[in-house]
C-alpha cells in the first residue's frame, strides 16, 4: 500500500486495519496536508474518520473504514496549496524570564533582547499537539534557530513555562518533567477541561506571543 | 444516608472509573482511555441494566471494597475473584442485589487481570470532554479511587438483565495470542528482527499498565539507527523503545511518539492483553 511519488509525493503507510499513516516530505507539506484534510471534513467529502492527528512530518488518519481504498484516492491528490491564514492569531503574554535565557542566546549568538526581540516577532502556527493534552508544537522561528534539548531534563518543569527543543517552541500546559530550553512564562491556561474549547492551542492555529514587562 | 453514592471502603492497588473514553481529541494530544477490556465492561453493564456506555470500575489484581449507601444492583465481571457481601458469598458474573450500607468486597483476581464492577445507573462523576474515564497518562478525568471517597451513582434506566443459559466469559489466556499486521514502520526493522517477532516466544512484563502491554523477550534489530520524528499513535501500536522489547500500546497509549512501530495488534485481541497476568507467554502471529 505504500505509495511513494504520486503527483503530490505523498507515501501512504498501512497502520493495522483502520488507520492510516501519511508521509510527507517535510513538515509545511504534512501542515498542509492536514488543512486540506480538515477542509474537506467540513466541506463533507471525506470519508468518516475518528481522529486526524498532524505530526512531524505525517498525518495520521486513525478510525477509517475501508483504509486502502482511501490510499487509492489519497495518492491521486494534486500538490496542495499552502494552508490558507486562520482568522485570528492567538496572543499568549510571556514574560522573557527563562532560566535558559542566556544558553538560548549563546546559542543564537545575539544578545538575551534579541532573543526577545526574534521571538516576539515572530509569526508561529501550531503544527501538532501531544506530549500532553494542550501542547503545541509551534513553527515559525527560521531552521538557524533551532536549539538542543537540554543534556538533563529538568524533573519539575513548572505550568506555563515557555521552552524552545529543536526547531520548535511550546508552552508547558501544566507542571511535568521536561527537557526543553526555558525562555519564559505566561499565566495563560494553555489547556482547561471545564473550558470550550479545552485547548487554547489546537493544529493550524496561529500563534504570537506578546512580550510583558516588570514584575517577577 | 439514602443518597445514590458509594463510599470507598478498600480501593485497591489501581481502581479508576472506566467507560468507553474519550476518542476524537488525539490532535490536541488526549489519550482515547476507556477500559482495556472492553467486551467485560460492556457486559457488567449489560447485566445491572445499564447503557452500553456507563462508567463501570475497573480493579487491577486486587479487587476492591465498597460500601453503597442505598440498594444498588451490582455485578462484577473481567477477572474472576471472589465477591462478598457484608461477608457471605456472592455471584461472580451475575446481577447481584446488595442493601444499602453493606460492605460489598470484590478479592483478588484469582486469574486475568483487570475485573469490571457495574452498579445500576452508574458512576456519576462528572464527565471530562464527554468522558468519566479516568486517564493515567494526561491525567485527564477522576483521580483513581482513594480510600473514603465517594462517587456518585446516576438512576437506573431498566432493570437488570434475564441473561438465560450465563455469560461467555472468556478465561483469562493461558498464552497471549496477538495477531499483528505489519507496519507502518516495519522498514526499520532487519528481516531477522521481523522473524523474531513472530517466532519467538515473549513474556508479559510486570511493568505492564494501562499505557502499554510490556514484554521481555528477544530483542529486535533496527535496520535504521536514524531518530524517528514524532508521529501518531494507534490502540494496539507495537512500537519498540532502544531496548528492542516490544511494547503493545493500550488505551491510555501516548497520543504521539517518536519510536517506530513495527506492527499493530488487531483490536480484537486487546481485551485479552489486559487480562494477561506478568510472565504470560505473548505471541505475535501475523494475519492476511
Amino acid at each position: 500500500m505504500s505509495r511513494p511519488g504520486g503527483p503530490s509525493g505523498i507515501k501512504v503507510l498501512p497502520v493495522g486495519d483502520r488507520a492510516l499513516l501519511i508521509e510527507l516530505a517535510d513538515g509545511a507539506a504534512a501542515e498542509a496536508l492536514h488543512a486540506e484534510l480538515l477542509r474537506r471534513r467540513a466541506a463533507g467529502t471525506l470519508p468518516a474518520v475518528r481522529e486526524i492527528v498532524p505530526a512531524a512530518r505525517t498525518v495520521l488518519l486513525d478510525g477509517i473504514d475501508r483504509p486502502a481504498g482511501f490510499a487509492a484516492e489519497l495518492a491521486g491528490w494534486e500538490t496542495l496549496p499552502p494552508p490558507a491564514r486562520t482568522a485570528e492569531a492567538v496572543e499568549i503574554p510571556v514574560r522573557y524570564d527563562g532560566p535558559d535565557l542566556a544558553e538560548v542566546a549563546a546559542v543564537w549568538r545575539v544578545t538575551e533582547e534579541e532573543v526577545v526581540a526574534i521571538h516576539s516577532a515572530t509569526e508561529f502556527r501550531v503544527a501538532f499537539c501531544g506530549f500532553a493534552p494542550g501542547f503545541g508544537y509551534l513553527t515559525g522561528l527560521p531552521q538557524r534557530y533551532a536549539v538542543p534539548r537540554r543534556a538533563t531534563p529538568r524533573t519539575s518543569v513548572p505550568a506555563g513555562s515557555l521552552g524552545l527543543a529543536g526547531p520548535y517552541s511550546g508552552v508547558y500546559p501544566r507542571s511535568s518533567p521536561g527537557g526543553w530550553q526555558l525562555i519564559g512564562s505566561t499565566d495563560l491556561e494553555l489547556w482547561d477541561p471545564s473550558r470550550e474549547p479545552a485547548a487554547l492551542l489546537s493544529p493550524g492555529a496561529r500563534v504570537r506571543f506578546v512580550a510583558e514587562t516588570g514584575r517577577r | 444516608m439514602t443518597d445514590r453514592a458509594v463510599v470507598v471502603v478498600r480501593a485497591g492497588a489501581l481502581t479508576t472509573v472506566q467507560d468507553l473514553g474519550r476518542p476524537g481529541h488525539a490532535h490536541l494530544g488526549v489519550p482515547r482511555s476507556g477500559a482495556l477490556d472492553p467486551r467485560a465492561a460492556g457486559l457488567v453493564n449489560r447485566l445491572v441494566g445499564n447503557p452500553e456506555g456507563a462508567a463501570v470500575l475497573e480493579t487491577t489484581l486486587t479487587g476492591c471494597a465498597l460500601r453503597p449507601r442505598c440498594a444498588v444492583t451490582v455485578a462484577v465481571g473481567g477477572a474472576p475473584s471472589p465477591v462478598t457481601v457484608d461477608g457471605r458469598p456472592a455471584a461472580w458474573g451475575t446481577p447481584v442485589r446488595v442493601p444499602g450500607g453493606a460492605l460489598l468486597e470484590v478479592g483478588r483476581a484469582v486469574a486475568g487481570v483487570r475485573g469490571y464492577m457495574a452498579l445500576a445507573g452508574g458512576i456519576a462523576v462528572d464527565p471530562v470532554l464527554g468522558s468519566r474515564s479516568t486517564d493515567l497518562l494526561s491525567g485527564t478525568g477522576p483521580p483513581p479511587l482513594a480510600d473514603g471517597a465517594v462517587l456518585p451513582l446516576g438512576a437506573p434506566t431498566s432493570p437488570p438483565a434475564r441473561l438465560d443459559g450465563g455469560v461467555p466469559w472468556p478465561a483469562p489466556p493461558a498464552e497471549l495470542v496477538l495477531g499483528i499486521r505489519f507496519g507502518p514502520r516495519a522498514d526499520w526493522f532487519t528481516d531477522g528482527a521481523l522473524r523474531t517477532l513472530t517466532a519467538a516466544r515473549y513474556r508479559v512484563s510486570a511493568a505492564s499498565n494501562r499505557i502499554g502491554l510490556r514484554t521481555e523477550g528477544p530483542g529486535l534489530t533496527r535496520a535504521r539507527g536514524a531518530e524517528l520524528p514524532s508521529e501518531g499513535m494507534v490502540l494496539g501500536a507495537v512500537q519498540v523503545p532502544p531496548d528492542g522489547c516490544p511494547v503493545v500500546f493500550l488505551a491510555d497509549h501516548p497520543t504521539t511518539g517518536g519510536y517506530p512501530v513495527v506492527a499493530v495488534v488487531d483490536e480484537g485481541d486487546l481485551g485479552a492483553a489486559a487480562q494477561a497476568t506478568p510472565g504470560t507467554p505473548v505471541r505475535f502471529v501475523p494475519l492476511g
